[in-house]
């Protein structure tokens, strides 16, 4: 196994870069940090649009989340794949193919977790901000929102987990992450797919355990500061 | 200043405010009791519309609150509301508590918003916890906090809906005598409170509330020393005994 690594440990990390294409870990980390980028603020507004008050925008959200939380990944992949280059009338990379897929699915999902958070800040909290005068605008802005991403932030960071798993989906595609390189290491070895595949799941697993336990660390302390205690006059 | 005219309110079935018609003048300070679920806190959130109504007008200022076309936030802004829940914002400061309504509805400055913040918070008795977060001061100070929050808005109008419920007793006292101050600033003050002695002392009129009605309005002295309404006459002789 340590021969493996030493002689693709680097393929696996990065890929070819520097003298070619980035891929491997890195890539995949890329494709997760990028998804969690871009579909946070596309997720906000699912949650927004979710507990709106205009019908319209409830509707609209909620057809999205549910179409697309009753789909598997890989179809949106193929859908991307395919689809993507006919509407916008030119190719496009396979790495941009995953990362809009993965936006798309995880704005559905983390669109969800943005409403629960929502829905849990108290409703006096609303009336409060209001009662001064506040626009439902400014309320969401400076009320609601601020308290309710500190809150979810442990559940962000659990899609975020999901998220990273999900881009081993580029395979299929040809995307040279993670996945798609053990497998080609595993193709030119040929008889050692065991420790091959051992490397790639154990990298996996370190990665999502670790980020596991931080966020079990984060959770407490957004829960101490939660339960502060008052301190009397 | 607020005039309720025949107003109703029904949750489904239940009929929570049963024809209220009444006139609270402005500099006029008056105390809302009554056993619980006569509706006393829903006819108070009825004046800033946090509950809307079923029927009837109310007019703060001359202005049909429940108007379809009425800027109902431009309207909150001139009714200042303290909640039993206090309701504070935990993620931000004392003085940014008191400061959001300037900065964000008034459109004040940040520097201008901070001034009167810090004025409002020394009136309270706060200037020295600004900086402090809500979690971190007792129900008493949450609940004075609240109260300048609502008064940055400078409305001519308080409403306080139980703000001394949630305290506990040892606090009581000093958020009362924060709204006695404000009483005796000429303030117009409607308060839905089971504190008698507030009621007492500070009151200029009593309105007597069961079953979503108005049942006896009376001056302090003639409502604890002669209720004339039957359940008002056992409500007085029931707190008495407590």
């Amino acid at each position: 196994m340590i021969d493996i690594l030493d002689q693709y440990g680097l393929l696996l990390l990065m890929g070819q870069y520097p003298y070619g294409p980035l891929g491997g870990l890195a890539l995949t980390l890329f494709i997760a940090v990028a998804g969690l980028v871009i579909s946070f603020p596309l997720a906000v507004l699912v949650g927004v649009a979710r507990t709106s008050p205009f019908r319209g925008f409830r509707v609209f959200a909620g057809v999205i989340v549910n179409a697309v939380r009753g789909l598997p990944v890989l179809l949106l992949i193929f859908w991307a794949y395919f689809i993507v280059p006919l509407v916008i009338g030119h190719s496009i990379s396979g790495i941009t193919t995953v990362i809009c897929a993965l936006v798309l699915y995880e704005l559905a999902f983390m669109g969800e977790v943005v409403r629960a958070g929502i829905e849990a800040i108290p409703k006096g909290q609303v009336e409060a901000a209001r009662g001064i005068g506040m626009t439902y605008g400014q309320t969401m802005r400076k009320v609601v929102l601020p308290q309710a991403i500190v809150n979810m932030t442990p559940s962000i960071l659990n899609q975020f987990i999901n998220l990273i798993k999900n881009t081993s989906l580029g395979y299929i595609i040809s995307v040279n992450e993670l996945t798609y390189a053990a497998y080609q290491v595993n193709a030119q070895l040929l008889t050692k797919p065991f420790e091959v595949y051992l490397i790639l799941a154990a990298t996996y697993f370190l990665i999502c355990w670790s980020l596991s336990l931080a966020i079990g660390k984060l959770e407490k302390s957004i829960n101490a500061r939660r339960h502060s205690v008052p301190r009397s006059a | 200043m607020i005039t309720f005219r025949d107003v109703q309110k029904y949750y489904g079935e239940y009929k929570a405010l049963d024809g209220i018609t009444e006139t609270i003048s402005r500099g006029e300070v008056v105390v809302v009791c009554g056993p619980s679920g006569s509706g006393k806190s829903t006819l108070i959130r009825t004046v800033n519309r946090l509950e809307p109504i079923s029927g009837g007008t109310i007019a703060v200022d001359g202005q049909d609150v429940h108007a379809p076309k009425v800027n109902v936030n431009e309207l909150r802004s001139r009714i200042g509301f303290v909640f039993q829940s206090f309701n504070l914002f935990p993620h931000l400061s004392v003085l940014q508590n008191v400061a959001i309504g300037p900065t964000t509805v008034s459109r004040l400055s940040a520097q201008q918003a901070r001034e009167r913040s810090l004025v409002l918070l020394e009136k309270v008795g706060l200037d020295n916890k600004a900086d402090a977060f809500p979690p971190q001061l007792s129900g008493g100070q949450q609940q004075r906090v609240a109260i300048a929050r609502a008064l940055a808005m400078e409305p001519p109008v308080m409403l306080f809906d139980e703000p001394t419920s949630a305290l506990d007793p040892e606090m009581v006292g000093e958020v009362l005598n924060v709204m006695k101050q404000l009483a005796n600033d000429g303030m117009t003050m409607v308060c839905v409170t089971h504190e008698m002695g507030f009621a007492r002392e500070v009151a200029d009129r009593i309105l007597f509330m069961d079953a979503g009605a108005i049942l006896e309005r009376a001056t302090p002295d003639e409502f604890f020393n002669n209720p004339q309404h039957p359940r008002a006459r056992k409500f007085v002789s029931d707190i008495r005994h407590a």
